[in-house]
């Protein structure tokens, strides 16, 4: 299984943090720390994959963003990038050529389409169009009850 | 100002009054600026919090979400995070699930809170509601959420629409790994999810049946029946035309691939039946995958790792090795590497078929990347055989030259084993080590100063040899301390040899004492030098007044000036050297002789106990180093270990050495003062060994075969096998055959014989190497066969335990 996801940007900042396992929170800043220390330390064309404690980390750069993919020991490290360049290119798809500024001033949504794409620490679904069908629905949902309305339909149903 | 963030043709509205906050936070010039601003935001989140709902709830918790973000405490919204989750808003719920994965965890008490809402929102009339409890739950579950809510998520993985069955089966999955127990209750439920035509249901499934097959025997063996089922899938998967919602890159969804495959991977392990089933699907994903993206690589990889895994037949398994033999030569850096961790696995097993890419691994010791090459470093040495040595070795002493630092230790010693095991001659393991020493003598490990010590006073012959050339070595540099160590040693021991000018191996060289004795007195004199490397250097020029001739005062005054040494272990030797020259110096010849041949340390010494110590209180060590110069690696000569295992009373007799008569005298470095010499020189009767505690590991028949082992280093242990025949009748073609698991590594050294006569009139011994990397759990399977009165003997035991030294 995949244990966390991590955004940063070139200067450290945390964009995003996905922990699929319970971890005090001391503990994530200080995975956090070596994270980004180990990952911003590597040369530019370096192999993508690293080893740290008993797991490891699959990171790639896009553009001004890092994102940093810690796996068990037995997982298949070429799916591991796959599956980060999976989610960026469900992140382009949303905001239409996805930028660091978008998933800093909508963060809550760039969680929200991870927790459409991954669940539990494993992919939940293969099929882009089905990712994004999913997003817009709840989306429409959110945008058409904040009105006041307090109750659904009982029948919106959409896949 | 706003606009940049305003609608894209599918996002929905954005927060405004979050976005201004973040605005405004990323503005501050300061971290102290910013914390200004994050206290007052918080201040007015956690006034609206108190506040009745004035609809804009979520705000105010997507504005403590992102602060959280940047470090700060948000432990106040936990209780906010509740109320959301339970409001009957949905964008409420949504950035409460949100927080409640954010901020709460299952040590939380407030986790307990939200068990009640996640309960009733899986049940809930809409099925968004019903994924964010699904989320929620997988996500931060606690085994009591677990084993509450876990009936419920059986229901949904039975009678629901997909989207809610693929959540249902990762929920079940988080669920079986918090509590071991429920994986029965979703067997039934996941066996039947295989005949789903929805992909995310059907990857579900089979995440969800790998769980359970990985943690319960019994289930796998039930779960065997869906390979076929499995198999199916994966062919239609590979021979699909173009599924626009699957494709990647010309692959039909990898992802599903690649878990089929694994899971098919855990289903023919040790099972012929399995395999063969499998084994035309894997041909076919092997040949037919397109490899030209990472995308079908990663497919490739897996399809790789299953063949290596399970029962295959020879043809696949060198389809898998040659398809890693590509990829050595893939030009993505990532392929390369991964290739090199596969071959690692495969090394023990599949030696042979490794060994042919020997050549581009070997190249790969030169890539730029420190990943790469470490891989390939580890790689390296355990291709090293006796016939490849020579050409490996020079490939080695290259990169040990040019590697980073962090893998210089792991080379350096990976260097001296391989030389160790296979060295073609004598002379040639000496220079190799003297090679490691001159380019990375600050990183080997402590024992190798003694060891060389031992290698080089064993190999009499090159003596000459090996002095001029460490002689020649010390003039160049000095800063190498284990190589000073060794050099300062040998040209004490061997001084008259380098002064003989002539050698049979080297260019002769003329050398006079003084030239001698400056060299030693530079290394003394240096500040470059370790106290430790002084003793040796100071050692060395007192051993030289019974080899040298003409400048015997000279060395007497370097001896006395050290007398008043600040060093308080320089002076210490000074003072007992002084001695020797003054009140004991009818005794200098016999203590300061020539070394006998240390023997190599087998099973049965200990050290710091042993007689040996009587010879190493000579060597110039510090009294702790004394005590572990004796080499800790396992002899490469078989060793007549008779006498010593039974623990007998016979006191070792020191080898014949070079031009030895007399045993040498033991000299305590902590003695006090030279008077002491006399009390210690009445000691001579060396003490009886303290044997290894050795079982009895097997006995029928009237053959016992017992067993000791001596740790060696942190991985690495040796094994000594002893067989006795108590039969009134002789035994002969005895031999043993060991196996141990598969990540150990075992090395069997020649048995001392392989006849056992009657009546435990001789034994026979045979030692066995193990190398235990990942620390598994060790036994070892003997297969023990002999002949007896004609007839043929085989009988085998486990050992489970190995007593330790």
């Amino acid at each position: 299984m995949m244990r966390f996801l991590l955004l940063f940007s070139r200067q450290g900042k945390l964009r995003l943090q996905k922990w699929f396992t319970p971890i005090p929170e001391r503990e994530k800043k200080k995975i956090i720390r070596e994270m980004t220390t180990m990952v911003l330390a590597r040369q530019p064309r370096s192999c993508n994959f690293l080893h740290w404690k008993d797991l490891k980390i699959i990171y790639k750069r896009y553009a001004s963003l890092y994102f940093c993919l810690a796996i068990e020991n037995h997982e298949n490290e070429l799916l591991a990038l796959e599956v980060i360049h999976r989610y960026v290119e469900l992140l382009d798809k949303y905001f239409g050529n996805v930028c660091e500024l978008d998933i800093i001033f909508n963060f809550e949504k760039a969680y929200f389409i991870l927790d459409e794409f991954l669940l539990g620490g494993e992919i939940q679904e293969t099929s882009k169009q089905i990712v994004n069908r999913c997003i817009e629905s709840s989306d429409m949902l959110q945008e058409y009850y904040c009105e006041g309305e307090t109750d659904f339909p009982g029948t919106w149903r959409k896949l | 100002m706003l606009q940049r963030f305003v609608n894209t043709s599918n996002a929905m509205s954005p927060s405004v009054p979050l976005q201004e906050m973040i605005r405004a936070i990323r503005s501050a010039r300061t971290q102290c600026e910013e914390r200004g601003v994050i206290q007052r935001e918080c201040a007015a989140i956690r006034a609206q919090f108190r506040q009745a709902d004035n609809g804009g709830r979520s705000h105010n918790l997507a504005k403590l979400l992102y602060v959280h973000m940047l470090g700060y405490p948000a432990h106040f919204g936990q209780m906010e995070c509740v109320r959301m989750i339970a409001s009957p808003r949905y964008s409420e719920k949504r950035v409460g699930y949100l927080g409640a994965m954010m901020l709460l965890d299952e040590k939380q008490d407030a986790s307990l809170l939200i068990t009640n809402s996640i309960k009733n929102d899986l049940s809930h009339s809409n099925q968004y509601v019903q994924s964010l409890a699904l989320c929620t739950l997988a996500c931060m579950g606690s085994a009591e959420m677990c084993r509450d809510l876990a009936p419920e998520i059986d229901r949904l993985l039975r009678a629901s629409n997909s989207y809610i069955k693929k959540k249902a089966a990762l929920c079940a999955v988080h669920i079986v790994r918090k509590v071991h127990d429920l994986g029965e209750l979703f067997a039934p439920a996941a066996r039947s999810l295989l005949a789903e035509k929805n992909h995310g249901v059907l990857h579900g499934a089979v995440v969800l049946i790998t769980e359970l097959c990985e943690r319960n025997p019994e289930t796998l063996e039930r779960f065997r029946k869906t390979v076929p089922d499995l198999v199916q899938i994966m062919k239609g998967l590979v021979i699909s035309g173009y599924s626009p919602e699957h494709d990647v890159a010309g692959i039909s969804d990898p992802f599903l691939q690649v878990r089929i495959l694994r899971l098919l991977r855990i289903l023919g392990r040790n099972n012929e039946a399995a395999s063969d089933a499998m084994n035309d699907l894997l041909a076919q994903v092997a040949t037919n995958t397109d490899s030209t993206k990472t995308v079908g690589n990663a497919v490739l990889y897996e399809t790789v790792l299953t063949v290596l895994d399970i029962k295959s037949e020879s043809g696949l398994r060198v389809l898998a090795v040659n398809i890693l033999g590509r990829f050595l030569l893939n030009n993505d850096r990532n392929i390369r590497y991964i290739a090199m961790t596969s071959l690692q696995r495969i090394v023990g097993t599949d030696h042979n078929a490794v060994q042919r890419h020997r050549g581009t691994i070997v190249d790969c010791l030169k890539d730029q990347d420190a990943s790469v090459k470490r891989r390939a470093l580890e790689l390296s040495l355990a291709l090293v055989s006796a016939t490849n040595i020579r050409s490996m070795m020079k490939e080695l002493l290259l990169f040990l030259s040019s590697c980073p630092l962090e893998l210089r230790a792991q080379a350096a010693s990976g260097i001296f084993n391989a030389a160790e095991r296979y060295a073609p001659s004598q002379r040639w393991h000496i220079d190799t080590i003297l090679h490691v020493l001159t380019t990375a003598g600050g990183d080997v490990r402590d024992e190798t100063v003694p060891n060389l010590i031992q290698l080089i006073t064993n190999t009499s012959e090159l003596h000459c040899y090996t002095v001029h050339k460490l002689y020649r070595a010390l003039l160049s540099d000095i800063s190498q301390q284990s190589l000073v160590q060794v050099a300062c040693w040998c040209i004490g021991e061997y001084g008259d040899l380098l002064l003989r000018g002539e050698c049979q191996e080297t260019e002769p060289v003329q050398v006079t004492e003084d030239d001698v004795l400056d060299a030693l007195e530079t290394v003394l004199q240096s500040h470059m030098s370790a106290p430790a490397t002084r003793g040796f250097a100071l050692t060395a020029t007192m051993k030289l007044s019974t080899r040298i001739t003409d400048n015997v005062d000279r060395i007497r005054s370097i001896v006395s000036i050290y007398g008043s040494c600040i060093d308080v272990e320089l002076q210490q030797r000074a003072v007992e050297y002084n001695a020797l020259f003054k009140k004991y110096d009818h005794m200098r010849a016999a203590v300061l002789e020539r070394m006998p041949v240390i023997e190599k340390n087998s099973p049965g010494h200990t050290n710091g106990e042993s007689t040996r110590e009587a010879v190493k209180e000579v060597q110039p060590a510090k009294v702790k180093q004394a005590e572990t110069l004796l080499p800790q690696q396992p002899a490469s000569q078989v060793c007549d270990l008779l006498d010593l295992l039974g623990g007998s009373e016979e006191p070792l007799q020191p080898n014949p050495a070079v031009g030895s008569t007399l045993p040498v005298l033991p000299v305590s470095t902590s003695s006090t003062a030279g008077g002491d010499l006399l009390d210690l020189l009445g000691g001579l009767e060396p003490t009886p060994l303290t044997p290894a505690p050795t079982v009895t590991v097997y006995e029928k028949g009237g053959v016992t075969l017992t067993l000791s082992s001596e740790k060696q280093s942190d991985s690495g242990l040796t094994v000594t096998l002893t067989a006795c025949n108590s039969t009134d009748s002789d035994i002969s073609s005895f031999t043993l055959q060991a196996a141990v698991p598969k990540s150990v590594q075992l090395h069997m050294k020649a048995p001392s014989g392989d006849s056992l006569p009657a009546r435990g009139a001789a034994k026979v011994t045979q030692m066995v190497a193990l190398s235990n990397p990942n620390k598994v759990n060790l036994k070892m399977r003997i297969r023990i066969s002999y002949t007896s009165q004609g007839s043929a003997f085989q009988d085998t035991v486990q050992v489970d335990s190995f007593p330790e030294h």
